[in-house]
């Protein structure tokens, strides 16, 4: 089974940037969290190391790396043809999915962990007579698990929509759309929140009391728990029968 | 050596209210080259489908090597090599890769795969080009890829999905010619579609005809030719007078006669005697200008079988 993972992870990295528009796509994918976490956050303040905003920062870009490129993993294939030739091969379900999930997860997650590092190296070079600067545990650990589970998060619902989706760009819209949903939810609810004076004096209470820590731990619980599901509900819907007649 | 490499036993497959496959009952003795022939909508690729373990029937059962596709699915596909409707190439990947993939799949080792990779990319003319992206190939070269592709892992059944279609009549020709020295050199058994009858006439030991998913005949060519009628002859001329005609007619070894475009279509006995007939019409008075006597074509006995069909719908 492992070996089976291995040889579609080891064909998805072939393709990875060579999709047309991939080397672009994934240059852009680069320069942004390179650009935040890499270069604008450690120049800012050398306390930017000790500064929750690398967490989520690390979350949000290891997001957006997988929205870009998830959904073409099986759209892209029956766009292309190519999906039932593999469907007729002798690869079992689990490792064709999870090759996939491997090789989108790795780039967007490696990708964003490789910022963190620069982000350390800028911060030490940058403010060098505070030096030796590093990253609080209490900020890295929720970084660098946060940004592996929210990748994979949406890893796994970008394959639940792929293997729908006739085309890569319906697949993206449906992602995006379905992503959206919930920050346009958030975003009206902070506008009634706000409106009213008591519930914003309420609020402000509530996140001052907020331990990072433990709200971290908890969206990390939340989000394995998430995953599992959503693995779940991605291997049920490969079917080969329905795959292949769509 | 097993002597069955497919059985199908009543297998049905309905996609809503169409039925796709209508109780279809086979047997492809194993080293063969089998034709699968039958107009668009026929249920060919659905059949393969079916016989890959790729959809589920709706009714029947069929083996492929002694596998039951339904419950023995994933052997099944680890026993057979696939050319589907499409060539199925990774066009941003060179041949060599392509192959490699698959070669992994197959769980071939590093020397084995390559040393096979080389041996079919020489044999299809494609060795020299090996590092080139698929996509910028001419489609008859990634069809060609594709055939290496299904016979990498020396598969003992292949399923060829209307390997020529689309092709130019030289590209399909070249194809046609690599296709049958693989077989005759691997040894496999090849279930093949079609709806190019001189293709199945040139390749296949065994040919079906199928339509609407219901098989109207199968065995070897030239059976199926001869289900279309004796021996005819053609005789181009003129002076085709009615009296002519009429002698001729008259022969109790000529079953029918039609004068079409400028010449004679004359379907015979069995034991017709040709030079008996030409010396008549010559004494009738016509100038013959040319005569062939011949069987029918496999097109032509594929076309009487579907006309046939569509009159036993339509009465």
């Amino acid at each position: 089974m492992l070996t089976d993972v291995l040889t579609v992870a080891w064909k998805e990295q072939k393709t990875q940037l060579r999709q047309p528009g991939g080397k672009w796509r994934s240059l852009l994918n680069l320069i942004i969290p390179f650009g935040f976490i890499g270069l604008y956050g450690p120049f800012s303040d050398a306390d930017w190391v000790e500064s929750p905003f690398v967490a989520i920062m690390c979350t949000i870009f290891s997001m957006v790396f997988l929205i870009t490129t998830i959904p073409d993993s099986f759209a892209g294939e029956r766009e292309r043809h190519t999906l039932p030739t593999l469907l007729a091969s002798r690869l079992p379900d689990p490792a064709i999915i999870l090759g996939k999930l491997i090789v989108a997860i790795g780039y967007g997650w490696g990708v964003v962990m490789l910022a963190l590092l620069v982000g350390l190296v800028t911060a030490n070079v940058v403010h060098w007579d505070q030096a030796p600067l590093m990253y609080a545990p209490r900020i890295l650990f929720p970084a660098v698990i946060l940004s592996l589970l929210s990748a994979s998060l949406i890893a796994l619902a970008g394959v639940l929509v792929s293997l729908r989706a006739a085309t890569v760009q319906g697949a993206t819209q449906t992602l995006v759309t379905a992503l959206m949903l919930p920050g346009v939810a958030l975003q009206v609810l902070g506008v009634v929140v706000l409106s009213q004076p008591a519930w914003r004096a309420g609020m402000r209470q509530g996140l001052d009391s907020l331990d990072f820590v433990r709200v971290a731990l908890t969206v990390i619980l939340v989000l394995i728990v998430l995953d599992v599901l959503l693995l779940a509900a991605a291997m049920a819907r490969f079917q080969r029968s329905k795959l292949i007649s769509q | 050596m097993r002597e069955t490499a497919i059985r199908v036993e009543g297998l049905s497959k309905r996609f809503g209210s169409v039925l796709a496959v209508n109780g279809l009952d086979l047997e492809v003795p194993a080293g063969i080259i089998f034709g699968f022939l039958g107009p668009n909508g026929s249920g060919k690729t659905t059949t393969i489908n079916l016989l890959l373990g790729l959809l589920e029937p709706s009714g029947g059962r069929a083996e492929v090597l002694g596998l039951d596709v339904a419950t023995e699915a994933d052997d099944v596909r680890a026993n057979t090599g696939a050319l589907l409707e499409h060539s199925g190439i990774y066009e941003q990947m060179s041949a060599d890769e392509n192959l490699e993939y698959f070669g992994r799949i197959y769980r071939m080792s590093t020397a084995e795969r390559d040393g096979r990779i080389r041996e079919l990319l020489e044999q299809m003319g494609l060795w020299d080009r090996r590092a080139e992206r698929a996509g910028t190939w001419s489609r008859g070269m990634q069809q060609k890829l594709a055939v290496a592709r299904a016979l990498l892992h020396r598969p003992a059944v292949v399923f060829l999905d209307e390997p020529t279609a689309g092709l130019d009549v030289v590209a399909a020709s070249a194809l046609r010619e690599d296709l049958a020295n693989l077989v005759a050199n691997e040894g496999a058994t090849v279930f093949l579609t079609t709806h190019n009858m001189a293709e199945a006439e040139r390749l296949c030991d065994r040919v079906a005809v199928v339509r609407n998913g219901e098989l109207l005949a199968v065995g070897h060519p030239d059976e199926i030719r001869a289900r279309a009628g004796g021996p005819h002859l053609e005789v181009f001329g003129d002076s085709f007078s009615q009296q002519a005609l009429t002698r001729l007619r008259e022969q109790p070894s000529v079953a029918s006669v039609v004068q079409q475009n400028g010449h004679l279509s004359v379907q015979l006995q069995e034991s017709a005697d040709t030079a008996e007939l030409v010396s008549l019409l010559v004494e009738a008075g016509v100038r013959i200008e040319e005569v062939r006597r011949g069987q029918a074509s496999l097109e032509e006995a594929f076309l009487a079988m579907m006309e046939e069909e569509e009159c036993s719908l339509t009465s």
